[in-house]
């Protein structure tokens, strides 16, 4: 009785324990420093965003142009850094580069959540064009090779340790740590809930529904940025071609994490865990040399399999 | 079950019987909508149905569409026994229903919705395909016979309300109905378009159709209907001839003898300073030079019917909806351009009329709903501390007795009344200087309904000035301290509950006193 209440309160969780255990004997290699780090390193990128994109999903909307988004900022950073480096000196130029990347996401981003407020165009579609203009506009900027300005320290960024700990991973906490705080203790983030649950009777209580919307967007638009200046760190060059079909890997994860496609219902926790099980999975996959065939059909069936337990956990609980 | 209707419809039978019901009962559960009603309605006439809310008008027309089965008694139409298990059933013997709610598909064209479901076809090269020529063919023909001139390629979201209504009436005709129902047909639409409407009805009449007609407007019932029955709680209690009737006749057929019987409540005292006044307020096609003050601890009603545009002007005042023209000063300062995030923070709180799809969100816990428009007040600065919202939540659930197992489980779970409640009670949060109530007590059970309406005049005696719309008009009596009259989307009377009487108040709305 004990152990059912458990699995229908923390149905996730518990799969995740029983895989990574399952693993560590099954996976020659899973259970060392060395690929436990190496997991939490590759989860981080994506991860950051799908924090933001589990706002923008609560809220009611999407973001599918996550994936050029991070490209684009890359590209955007090394090409300023290249521009501005002879001019002010590196370390200056990298960061006016990596303000105006985030800068410049932040403002597309919320400019998608005003296309929707005015012209009433859903976000799919706003960002699904965004996906293609953002691929080519990366292209642009580099000409179709990587633009590689960047200095060697430059790389700590994105594979640097600290204590031990890659860098990323701070930054992937303190993103997780804001969002977890911007969605459980604040108003916008009581008002992101009440929007996406009904949007009328948000808007009928007085909840300023567009800014909340925008911001949500907005704030996806500077976690894709952070993860782009991230990755741009880790390849030392700005790659149009990095970051192809990660939205997909983020809306999955959020989508495993729980939270409801047609708006507000979603925890960022659950998101945490759906990053986490996508990651060991695919780490767990690879070292057991499973074929990359098999491995797209296994974390196509896991969102479905994910979904249906949630939907069949929602039902247990109704009765 | 009948004789094919199309050649029926079109000879006009004078003076016989259309459809006799016998004896016509329902039973709801513990409620009696109908009881033993008997009537002989003649062929070729206008028939209006009149009563006020709940006196079993619905259920007839449902059981005579058979949309809903009679728990007793008996239906003949034309002389032959009938009993229809669905409304398509009804629909075969020649009965056809226009609801007031239109349901045209916006975007397709007048012929395709006259036709829906029902296109010609014909087999072309062994495939069967639509025959275009034979359909638009089949519609104008009928469009001319009624008299109606549209455009039949045009998609009907394109013509007025006023318009769509009459080609829903065209989709009906189409049908070659011997008895076509019409339920509320001009509650929606502008005086001219009535005209057009009623030139129809008198048009499809000549061609031997028999019509029930339903309508909250007294008035227009003396120029389009030939007979007025009358219901009254659930029993047919007359039916007169409308050349000779006279409003008070009829409006005493519908109320009897009955006294309204106030509830106890404290005696209207002096009254407060202004602090909710309009001036001048139109929206276009909603409502014109709406004018008038609200004062403090002042619960005032507005009364009308459906469709008077009592919900566009509350809507209007809180900024849910755009408005033309005018001025609103709420506590003393003008109000440019009202949207509900300011309203709000002005200190003016609204209940829509669908708590369900406006007011809550369903899935969402108890706690969460009660403290949606409250969000500043239990947060500092951006953060909101739960602590806080804790006294919000229980001051609300204990004020109005919202009955909740836990404020954690969905709102959904709750009963009508305690809904109701949890609506107010998101307002009742924000300390609001203005309430607008609307339609506080549909859905609601008798024993909610009276603390509902005990909480908004408590709520009153402590300064909140408050706007009551009600279809009921009963509750108006019973709740406000002064009474504007809508009707048509304009203010045209007031009334004092203390001295007028339900009849006065229907008599006001419905446009005959």
């Amino acid at each position: 009785m004990f152990i059912g209440t458990l699995f229908r309160r923390y149905p996730l969780e518990i799969i995740l324990v029983i895989l990574f255990v399952g693993l560590c004997f099954a996976a020659p290699g899973f259970f060392t420093v060395n690929n436990q780090l190496n997991v939490l390193r590759n989860i981080t990128m994506q991860g950051i965003i799908a924090f933001g994109m589990t706002m923008v999903i609560v809220s009611g909307e999407i973001d599918l142009s996550v994936g050029s988004g991070v490209a684009f900022a890359g590209c955007l950073t090394a090409w300023i850094t290249e521009f501005l480096g002879n001019l002010i000196g590196l370390p200056a130029a990298i960061a006016i580069a990596c303000m105006v990347a985030i800068a410049v996401l932040f403002c597309l981003g919320y400019t998608t959540g005003k296309i929707r407020q005015v012209f009433n165009v859903p976000t799919f579609i706003t960002t699904l064009a965004m996906l293609t203009v953002l691929f080519g506009a990366a292209n642009l900027i580099t000409g179709g090779f990587p633009i590689t300005s960047f200095p060697y320290w430059y790389n700590f960024l994105g594979s640097g340790t600290l204590a031990g700990i890659p860098f990323p991973v701070f930054i992937f906490a303190a993103v997780f740590g804001l969002v977890y705080f911007l969605m459980n203790y604040t108003k916008f983030g009581r008002a992101l809930y009440a929007v996406g649950g009904n949007l009328e009777a948000a808007r009928l209580s007085g909840i300023n529904v567009w800014r909340v919307k925008c911001l949500a967007l907005g704030l996806t638009g500077v976690f894709t940025a952070i993860s782009g200046i991230l990755i741009s760190s880790l390849i030392l060059s700005g790659s149009a071609s990095a970051a192809r079909g990660w939205e997909l890997d983020i809306i999955s994860a959020v989508i495993i994490g729980g939270t409801s496609l047609f708006g507000g219902k979603g925890r960022i926790w659950g998101t945490l865990i759906g990053v986490l099980f996508l990651g060991i999975i695919v780490n767990g996959m690879t070292l057991l040399n499973v074929s990359e065939y098999w491995q797209y059909v296994v974390r196509g069936g896991l969102i479905l399999g994910a979904v249906l337990l949630n939907q069949l956990i929602e039902r247990l609980h109704e009765d | 079950m009948a004789v094919p209707a199309s050649t029926a419809a079109r000879q006009p039978t004078i003076m016989a019987t259309a459809i006799k019901v016998d004896r016509l009962r329902k039973v709801y559960g513990p409620t009696v909508a109908l009881d033993g009603a008997s009537h002989t309605f003649e062929a070729g006439q206008v028939h209006a149905l009149v009563g006020k809310n709940g006196s079993g008008k619905s259920t007839m027309v449902k059981i005579l569409n058979g949309a809903v089965q009679p728990t007793a008694g008996e239906i003949a139409l034309f002389g032959a026994p009938v009993s229809f298990a669905s409304p398509a059933d009804a629909m075969a013997a020649g009965v056809v229903t226009v609801y007031q709610e239109l349901s045209l598909v916006p975007y397709m064209s007048v012929l395709e919705n006259v036709l829906l479901g029902r296109m010609p076809s014909r087999r072309m090269f062994g495939v069967e395909r639509i025959d275009w020529a034979e359909a638009r063919q089949r519609v104008e023909a009928l469009l001319d016979e009624i008299g109606l001139d549209l455009d039949i390629d045009r998609p009907v979201s394109r013509y007025s309300v006023g318009q769509q209504q009459m080609i829903e009436i065209a989709k009906a005709y189409s049908l070659h109905p011997r008895l076509l129902l019409l339920d509320e047909p001009t509650s929606a639409l502008a005086a001219k378009e009535v005209e057009m409407l009623f030139a129809l009805i008198r048009r499809l009449k000549e061609r031997g159709v028999t019509i029930i007609y339903i309508s909250h407007r007294l008035a227009e019932l003396f120029e389009i209907a030939d007979t007025a029955v009358v219901l009254r709680d659930g029993q047919l209690v007359g039916s007169l001839d409308m050349k000779t009737a006279t409003n008070q006749a009829l409006i005493d057929l519908m109320f009897g003898d009955e006294a309204h019987a106030a509830i106890d409540r404290e005696t209207t005292t002096s009254r407060g300073a202004p602090v909710l006044e309009v001036k001048g307020l139109t929206r276009e096609g909603a409502f014109e030079d709406i004018d008038f003050t609200l004062h403090r601890g002042e619960v005032l009603g507005i009364a009308g019917m459906l469709g008077a545009g009592r919900t566009e002007l509350m809507r209007a005042i809180f900024g849910a909806d755009p408005l033309d023209r005018g001025e609103i000063i709420l506590d003393g300062q003008p109000i440019d351009k009202p949207n509900p995030h300011l309203m709000t923070k002005l200190g003016l709180g609204y209940t829509p009329e669908n708590r369900k799809e406006e007011g809550l969100i369903q899935f969402h816990p108890i706690r969460a709903n009660l403290c949606m428009a409250a969000l500043d007040r239990i947060a500092h600065g951006y953060w909101i501390h739960r602590r806080r919202e804790a006294p919000h939540v229980n001051r609300q659930v204990d004020d109005l007795s919202i009955k909740i197992g836990h404020a954690e489980h969905a709102v959904s779970s709750l009963s009508g009344g305690n809904q109701q409640k949890v609506v107010i009670g998101n307002w009742l949060n924000i300390e609001p200087k203005v309430m607008f109530y609307d339609e506080p007590s549909r859905g609601v059970d008798v024993n909610a309904k009276r603390q509902i309406f005990q909480i908004i005049r408590d709520k009153a005696r402590q300064g909140v000035a408050a706007l009551f719309v009600s279809t009921e008009l009963e509750e108006l009596l019973d709740v406000c301290d002064r009474i504007l009259v809508m009707r048509d989307g304009h203010l045209t009377g007031e009334l004092d509950p203390l001295t007028a009487t339900i009849q006065d108040l229907y008599g006001a709305s419905m446009g005959t006193a």
